[in-house]
């Protein structure tokens, strides 16, 4: 058996990979993060020609679920548990830093301490988790402004050891990583404003200003 | 032989729509809907409704499959709204159908969504008289259309410069202290009331703005004349006659738009007027447009109340006279516009001839 599975990954750049018995067959990412809805499906047709297979031998799909912002992490969501129930493969989705502290742990880019995975959250915060040494998640994911951190070795996006998010990768250890459902981890509430009282349409009193000569 | 089987998928705003047809046949039409999680708002929030989207797209699709009883496996083209419509709830249904196109092979259309309002009559009353003109209301549109081909060639003669329609009934059903959406409940309350108690503004109707705009609306003003008269009667201690600030308010509304919409027939020379939209359910805008019409010979169409407002059959529909007009299908890197115009009825042909 060689359970060929799909990953796809939008919560940062638009990702995709195909891995076969946990072997990476082939990876792919389109670094403009603003147009994921008409990047994905033509990138996941190139990886998994890469890959010398098509959607008919997949047997799963695995999906990033963020945190990331959301119109582009709904892109890659939608996509993976629509493609699932037309094939009628079973998707998993997994925490995008989770897959992020693996690559840390595997590229030596952490030691053996315990360590954060941290990401552009925008507004001035970051989208983060920490791991033990072997790449476990610990707590998280949160949002908040930097200072909120642990003190401990940073990877991610935002730090001095960035790291870009390998949907191959992802495809070949989702079964390992924690479920992380299927909803986006927006961690953040809707904006939107309750109206507060009316405004008076009324003109206010009119007030005339003479010149001072 | 019937015509193709298509599935359209309706995302643009705040209902999840997936709708079948065959031909001009409809199977199946799901749709849900996440407006009672805006109520508190007062008005559509976009990444309210886009997170609804999500969870509600592979329901919606398992559902519709259920109702018309047939497998994916067996449609012969998916359609989808590109737009105008909310960025972040287009993108929805768009990432939706195109994991449906390529898991299942087959072309995909990406159409726009006013015009999905237009051909969705078709489901009801069969093929639609070309050219002909159609009137769309709703909380996110108001436009006046020259339709002459309903998949090559529709344009714009007017719409809103403002408020849409609908947004203009939940203003001042809010200021009213109605629950939202207004349409509905204003329609209601200003059954009781009298629509000639008080004299509200025609928006862009005067001499001078017809010039410009003959086919234009406007609602701003209205809602705040009423808006500034409920408030002086509350400031001067007196009681506001609800049923007939909102009857009165209604006939402002639907005057105007009729008196436009027919006037447009005229300038056409066409005797077939469409309605669609979510306001196009209000009685008096119906009555209204009926005796009109009727004074002057004009077919007035309309589909159920159940079509107009927004769904995937439309789409599905719309997809299905693109498919018999042989057109091209759109490219797999097809994007959203949320400002797409109405003229462009299929968007992003693929150069490849795929
Ligand atoms: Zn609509």
């Amino acid at each position: 058996m060689n359970s060929l599975v799909l990953g796809i990954d939008t919560s940062a750049t638009v990702c995709a990979g195909v891995a076969g018995a946990g072997v990476v067959l082939a990876s792919g990412s389109v670094p403009d993060s603003r147009a994921h809805a008409e990047q994905l499906m033509p990138l996941v047709q190139r990886v998994l020609a890469e890959a010398g297979t098509g959607l008919s031998e997949l047997e799963a799909i695995a999906v990033g679920v963020g945190p990331g912002p959301f119109t582009g992490l709904r892109v890659g969501v939608a996509a993976a548990t629509v493609l699932a129930e037309t094939l009628g493969i079973p998707v998993r989705g997994v925490c995008s830093l989770d897959v992020l502290a693996v690559q840390a742990v595997e590229g030596g880019l952490v030691g053996a301490a315990e360590f954060v995975v941290a990401t552009d959250a925008r507004r001035k915060e970051y989208y983060w988790a920490r791991y033990d040494p072997s790449g476990r998640r610990l707590d998280g994911p949160h949002v908040s402004s930097p200072q909120d951190l642990p003190e401990l070795p940073r990877v991610g996006a935002v730090t001095d050891a960035p790291l870009a998010l390998d949907a191959g990768r992802l495809a070949a250890i989702a079964n390992d990583l924690p479920d992380a459902g299927l909803e986006p981890l927006y961690l953040r509430r809707p904006d939107a404003d309750v109206p507060a009282t009316r405004k008076s349409t009324l003109l206010p009193p009119r007030v005339t200003t003479r010149r001072v000569r | 032989m019937s015509g193709p089987l298509v599935l359209g998928i309706e995302s643009s705003c705040d209902e999840t729509g997936v709708g079948i047809v065959r031909g001009h046949e409809l199977l199946a039409n799901e749709v849900a809907s996440s407006v009672e999680q805006h109520v508190r708002f007062g008005g559509v929030v976009p990444e309210v409704a886009s997170r609804a989207h999500l969870q509600a797209i592979v329901p919606a699709l398992r559902r519709a499959c259920a109702t018309a009883d047939i497998d994916l496996s067996e449609v012969d083209a998916i359609a989808v709204t590109a737009g105008p419509g909310l960025m972040g709830a287009l993108v929805v249904g768009l990432s939706a159908a195109k994991a449906l196109a390529v898991a299942l092979n087959r072309p995909l259309y990406g159409v726009n969504h006013l015009v999905g309002h237009v051909a969705v009559d078709v489901l009801d009353h069969g093929p639609l008289p070309q050219p002909c003109a159609a009137l769309l209301v709703s909380g996110g549109h108001t436009s006046l259309l020259a339709v002459n081909s309903i998949t090559s060639d529709i344009t714009e003669l007017g719409a809103t410069i403002d408020d849409a329609a609908g947004e203009a009934y939940d203003k001042v059903a809010r200021l009213l202290g109605l629950s939202y959406p207004g349409g509905p409940v204003i329609d209601r309350v200003a059954a009781a009331g009298d629509p000639r108690a008080i004299a509200f503004p025609r928006g862009l109707t005067a001499t001078k703005d017809l010039a410009k705009h003959r086919f234009d609306y406007s609602f701003s003003g209205l809602k705040t004349a009423v808006s500034r008269w409920v408030e002086i009667r509350r400031r001067d201690g007196l009681e506001v006659p609800m049923a007939d600030v909102a009857a009165s308010f209604q006939e402002a509304v639907c005057d105007v738009l009729t008196a436009k919409a027919v006037d447009a027939c005229e300038h056409l020379g066409v005797d077939t007027l469409l309605i669609g939209g979510g306001v196009a359910a209000n009685s008096r805008l119906r009555a209204l447009l009926e005796e009109r019409t009727a004074e002057r010979g004009i077919t007035l169409r309309r589909p159920r109340p159940a079509l107009c407002t927004d769904n995937g059959a439309m789409i599905a529909v719309l997809g299905s006279e693109v498919v018999g007009a042989g057109l091209r299908p759109s490219s797999l890197e097809l994007g959203a516009n949320p400002g797409l115009p109405v003229s462009t009825v299929l968007v992003g042909a693929d150069r490849n001839g795929r």
